[in-house]
């Protein structure tokens, strides 16, 4: 202890302490002052990046959420629009076909009756032509029998009969 | 990388120390007056050269060369407060003398310089009488500012930091991020923000202390670096300079002190009366007295007992030659003193860090705000 009290130098003491508060002040000015400052700014301006880096993160994936569910919809819309499409399609088809069929069987009927009055004519005609035939055969087989007197008698005799067997 | 680097850096130095150190002589051994010419080779002559080179010196002294018998050395400026007033001279003027016999004579004031402390002669002496315990009796210490090795040192240090933070704090000017020397020096900063200052002040009150624990570390660390290199610099194994430290943290605290601080350390609240004196004896005590003592003690101790130490170690060269020959010796001295002076490194960093650590640590205390319960 004797030794260290006589070692302790009043001198040096004093010139540590100047020199400490000046470098203290001195350094405090020039260095770390505008150190300190540069590290928090640099600090705050990292903090801030990450956050707005993450805010970005979330926009990003509020983003990719609201395309899947535009996307998703636009899906549902299509799959409505094609079921819709095939629903008219089927519709169409089976009106083209109704009237189709009623049209055909319109055409049938039509050219059945056509073909009924044709037919219906054809016979008219027909007949009339067999009638005529037949009276002019009938007439001329009449002229030729009842040329004479006996002939014509015997057919009155055997109608007669005819008509009294019956 | 860079522990890596300051390694090999250590290991040359070492080797520079070691080689340099089996030449240098004492200088007390070895001047006019003593004759000239032996090597210091016994114990004794060890012992107290390393004593010497624990002390701070009055000039710069790089190596003896013991055959020519001339010093390597440069002077450092004597600033001196006497019974006569301020003089200024050069050390040179003792001719590395430090046992008393060179007197210098200064416009009427005799001045001598005894185990690197500078005395004043009582009027009408002409040369110093000493006792039996070899205390001068004619002769008493003057108030010396003067520029020592020690003073030098911190100048030096002092200087070191404001090149290298005042370029780290223009770094900043050009960009965010710095360059070159700055990226080592920038995450020291940070490292004793966020580890030291930070959790101890407590977020709020941190930054304006920061000033205070910046400097001190760094000047700690690198005069305690500086004094591992074969300049042979041991400021911070200076009790005064500890002791300047450790009054600057004393005062900060004690000034910074917040009204909850002062309350419980003068009239403790939740005690009984009658014992609330006693305690506030006890804690003005430890604040005034024992915590700045632990301080300088503790840097003091670590300090001189490291480069004793590596003395040592580097004299078993010596001592040890008779026994084992001179290259198991040296070999011996080169693998310990290595071992040794690695340790050093880290004990470097670490006094450093425990100083600004316990004074950050007080420094929170005396801020700190309590909750009323």
């Amino acid at each position: 202890m004797d030794q260290l009290l006589n070692d302790f130098s009043p001198g040096l003491f004093f010139m540590q302490a100047i020199i400490l508060l000046i470098l203290i002040v001195l350094m405090r000015k020039f260095a770390w002052k505008p150190i300190l400052e540069s590290l928090q700014s640099r600090e705050d301006g990292i903090k801030d990046a990450l956050e707005s880096a993450e805010k970005a993160r979330l926009e990003m994936q509020n983003l990719q959420a609201d395309n899947k569910k535009l996307l998703n919809e636009a899906k549902a819309e299509r799959d409505t629009l094609l079921k819709e499409a095939r629903q008219m399609k089927d519709k169409m088809i089976e009106e083209a076909k109704g009237e189709a069929e009623v049209q055909a069987n319109k055409m049938i009927e039509q050219a059945q009756a056509a073909i009924e009055s044709e037919k219906k004519a054809a016979m008219a005609e027909l007949k009339g032509q067999v009638s005529g035939l037949a009276l002019e055969i009938a007439e001329k087989v009449v002229r030729k029998e009842l040329s004479s007197k006996d002939k014509q008698l015997e057919l009155v005799e055997s109608m007669l009969t005819e008509k009294s067997l019956n | 990388m860079v522990a890596k680097k300051s390694v090999k850096f250590i290991a040359v130095l070492v080797l520079f120390l070691t080689s340099v150190s089996s030449f240098a002589k004492d200088p007390v051994q070895n001047d006019n007056h003593h004759g000239a010419g032996e090597q210091i080779d016994s114990p004794e002559e060890i012992k107290e050269y390393i004593a010497h080179h624990l002390k701070d010196s009055h000039d710069f002294h790089l190596y003896t060369n013991n055959k020519t018998g001339t010093h390597v050395s440069f002077p450092l400026p004597v600033i001196v407060w006497t019974s006569e007033g301020l003089r200024i001279f050069m050390s040179s003027e003792f001719h590395h003398d430090d046992s008393g016999s060179v007197i210098v004579e200064k416009d009427g004031v005799k001045l001598t310089k005894i185990h690197s402390k500078i005395y004043e002669l009582e009027s009408g002496a002409t040369q110093v009488n000493f006792d039996d315990e070899h205390h001068a009796t004619n002769a008493s210490r003057v108030l010396d500012f003067s520029i020592t090795k020690s003073v030098f040192g911190m100048l030096l240090a002092g200087l070191l930091m404001l090149l290298g933070f005042g370029a780290l704090a223009k770094g900043y000017k050009k960009g965010a991020i710095p360059t070159g020397f700055g990226r080592v020096l920038e995450p020291l900063v940070i490292y004793v923000r966020d580890e030291i200052a930070r959790p101890n002040i407590g977020e709020k009150k941190y930054r304006k202390f920061m000033g205070f624990l910046l400097t001190v570390f760094f000047f700690i660390w690198i005069l305690n670096l500086l004094g591992l290199t074969p300049l042979g610099f041991n400021v911070t194994g200076q009790i005064a300079v500890t002791v300047c430290l450790a009054v600057f943290t004393m005062i900060i605290y004690l000034f910074s002190g917040s009204k909850d601080f002062w309350q419980h350390t003068l009239w403790m609240p939740g005690v009984p009366v009658v014992l609330r004196p006693i305690l506030a004896v006890i804690e003005l005590v430890g604040f005034v007295l024992i915590k700045p003592f632990s301080l300088l003690v503790r840097l003091f101790a670590n300090m001189t007992a490291g480069h004793f130490v590596v003395m040592s170690l580097i004299a078993l060269m010596i001592t040890m030659k008779e026994a084992f020959g001179p290259v198991a010796s040296t070999g011996m001295s080169l693998v310990l003193a290595l071992f040794i002076s690695v340790i050093e490194i880290l004990v470097a960093f670490l006094q450093a860090f425990i100083f600004t650590m316990l004074s950050s640590l007080f420094i929170g205390m005396a801020v700190e705000e309590h909750d009323h319960h």
